[in-house]
C-alpha cells in the first residue's frame, strides 16, 4: 500500500494522499456553501495526517486561497459577491492577518503554538455558536408574533439586528454598497476586517468562519451575499497568508495541489447548493458545524491536560471532525442533487408548456 | 574527552562549565527555528522545489503565490465546464432568508 503515501518535499513526511483529496473535497463543499475557507476543519485535519502545527496552518491557508478563488468565480456568476464591500475590507484583513501570523511565529519559538491556537478556537467557536442560535430563536419569536397578528414575516427579515444599531454610527465617510443594499460608515467594515484578520492570522484561517457571521450580524448583509463576499475576502487574505507563511517556510505546495483537486469539485457543488436553500438553513447548519468543531477542540484540550485520557480523546476528536465533514458534505450534496433534479424537471415542464 | 585526573571533583565541574560556556551563549540564537528540506531524498521537480526552499524563501514565496491562483483558475474553469452540462441556470438565484 506504499502507493497511497506521498513524500512531502518540504515537511519531509509521508502523507496518505487520498486523505488530502477527501479533505479538499469535503472542505470545498462546506466552504462553498457556508462561505469560508474551512480552515477550522483543515488545520486539525492536516495535523491529524501528520503535519506539524505550524506547517498545517501555513499549508491550509495556502490551499484556502486557491479553493476560495474557485468558489468566488462561481458565486460571482450568481451575483452573490459584493466586490465593493469586499475590497473595502481587504486592507484591514491583510493588516490583521500579518499581525496574527507574527503572533503564531512567536508562539512557535516558545513552543506554545498548538495550545494557544486550540484555546483560541474554542473561545471563538463558543461565541459564534451562541450568536447563531440566539439569532435563530429571535427570528422564530418574530415569526410567531407575526403569525399571531395575522401577518407574514418579510422574506429578508432577520432575528438579531445589531447591524441596524451599528449602521447608525455616522462617522464619515459614509458609503453605499448597492449589491448588499447597505449604507454605513466605511469604518464599520474596515474595523470588523482588522479584528477578523488578526484572529484569522492567529488561528491560521482565512477569516470566513469569523467574517461570514460578522458580515451578517454586524454589517447586515443578506446571507447569500455574505457567503459570496466573504469568499472573495478569504481569497485575498488567503493569498496574502500564503505569501507570508511560504516566506516563513511553512507551506508545502504539493499538499496544496493535491487538496485543490478535491476542492475544485467540492467548491462547485457547495456553491450551487446555496441556490436551493434559504438563508436561515445556511445559518443553522453553520451553527451546528461550529458546535461540533468546538466539541472536538475541547476533547483535544482535555486530552492535552490528562495523559491517561489523551489517546481515547484524540481518536474521538478525529472521528468527530471527520464525521462532521462527511455529514455536512453529504447533506449539502443531497440538497444539490435534489435542487438540480427539481430545476431540470421544472425547466423541462416549461419547455413542454411553451 | 578525558579530564585531568589530578583535578578535584569541584575543579572538574568548573572546567566543564568553562568548556560549555560558548555553547550556552549560543542558546539564544538557536531559538530561531530554521527548517531545511532534506533534498537527498528527492529527484527531478521535487528536488528542484526543495532546493528552491532551502536557497531562497523569497523566490519560494513568489512561486507559491503565482502557482496557487494559477492552479485555482485552471481547476475552476475545468469544474465550471463540467457544471455547465448539468442543464441548470448558473447565472441567477433568489434571495430569501426564511
Amino acid at each position: 500500500m506504499d502507493w497511497l503515501y506521498v513524500l512531502m518535499p518540504i515537511v519531509g513526511i509521508k502523507v496518505f494522499w487520498p486523505g488530502l483529496v477527501i479533505l479538499g473535497l469535503g472542505v470545498g463543499i462546506i466552504g462553498g456553501f457556508f462561505g469560508m475557507g474551512g480552515a477550522w476543519m483543515v488545520t486539525p485535519g492536516l495535523n491529524i495526517l501528520g503535519f506539524p502545527m505550524a506547517f498545517a496552518i501555513g499549508t491550509d491557508i495556502a490551499h484556502m486561497s486557491g479553493k476560495s478563488l474557485i468558489s468566488t468565480m462561481r458565486h460571482a456568476k450568481f451575483g452573490n459577491v459584493d466586490y465593493k464591500l469586499g475590497s473595502v475590507m481587504v486592507l484591514g484583513t491583510v493588516c490583521g492577518v500579518e499581525a496574527g501570523s507574527r503572533i503564531v511565529m512567536w508562539l512557535e519559538r516558545i513552543g506554545q503554538v498548538a495550545l494557544y491556537v486550540r484555546y483560541g478556537y474554542l473561545v471563538l467557536l463558543t461565541v459564534i455558536a451562541w450568536v447563531v442560535f440566539a439569532d435563530l430563536r429571535k427570528r422564530q419569536q418574530k415569526e410567531n408574533e407575526a403569525k399571531a397578528a395575522g401577518k407574514e414575516l418579510d422574506a429578508l427579515s432577520t432575528g438579531l439586528e445589531w447591524h441596524k444599531r451599528l449602521q447608525k454610527l455616522k462617522i464619515p465617510p459614509i458609503i453605499y454598497f448597492p449589491k448588499s443594499g447597505l449604507r454605513c460608515s466605511v469604518w464599520l467594515p474596515v474595523g470588523i476586517a482588522v479584528f477578523t484578520g488578526v484572529l484569522a492570522g492567529f488561528l491560521g484561517i482565512g477569516g470566513g468562519l469569523i467574517c461570514m457571521p460578522a458580515l451578517i450580524y454586524l454589517v447586515g448583509c443578506p446571507t447569500h451575499v455574505a457567503v459570496g463576499t466573504d469568499l472573495f475576502g478569504v481569497m485575498i487574505s488567503g493569498l496574502y497568508g500564503a505569501a507570508t507563511y511560504s516566506y516563513k517556510g511553512r507551506v508545502d505546495l504539493l499538499a496544496v495541489f493535491i487538496m485543490l483537486i478535491g476542492a475544485a469539485v467540492g467548491a462547485q457543488i457547495g456553491t450551487v447548493a446555496t441556490k436551493y436553500v434559504k438563508g436561515y438553513a445556511i445559518r443553522v447548519y453553520f451553527g451546528l458545524a461550529v458546535v461540533g468543531c468546538g466539541i472536538s477542540v475541547l476533547m483535544k484540550l482535555v486530552g492535552a491536560a490528562n495523559a491517561g485520557l489523551k489517546p481515547t480523546l484524540d481518536i474521538a476528536a478525529t472521528v468527530l471532525i471527520l464525521g462532521l465533514v462527511t455529514a455536512l458534505s453529504l447533506f449539502i450534496f443531497v440538497n444539490f442533487v435534489r435542487g438540480v433534479r427539481e430545476e431540470r424537471k421544472s425547466r423541462k415542464a416549461d419547455l413542454v408548456h411553451a | 574527552m578525558h579530564l585531568p585526573k589530578h583535578l578535584s571533583p569541584g575543579g572538574k565541574r568548573a572546567l566543564l562549565f568553562l568548556l560549555a560556556a560558548p555553547l550556552l551563549s549560543a542558546a539564544e540564537s538557536a531559538q530561531m527555528i530554521v527548517i531545511v528540506a532534506d533534498t537527498r531524498k528527492y529527484h527531478g521537480l521535487r528536488a528542484w522545489w526543495a532546493n528552491l526552499y532551502n536557497d531562497n524563501h523569497l523566490h519560494f514565496a513568489l512561486m507559491t503565490i503565482v502557482l496557487i491562483p494559477l492552479a485555482g483558475v485552471i481547476l475552476g474553469l475545468l469544474a465550471d465546464r463540467v457544471m455547465s452540462h448539468l442543464g441548470i441556470n448558473l447565472k441567477s438565484r433568489k434571495l430569501r432568508e426564511g
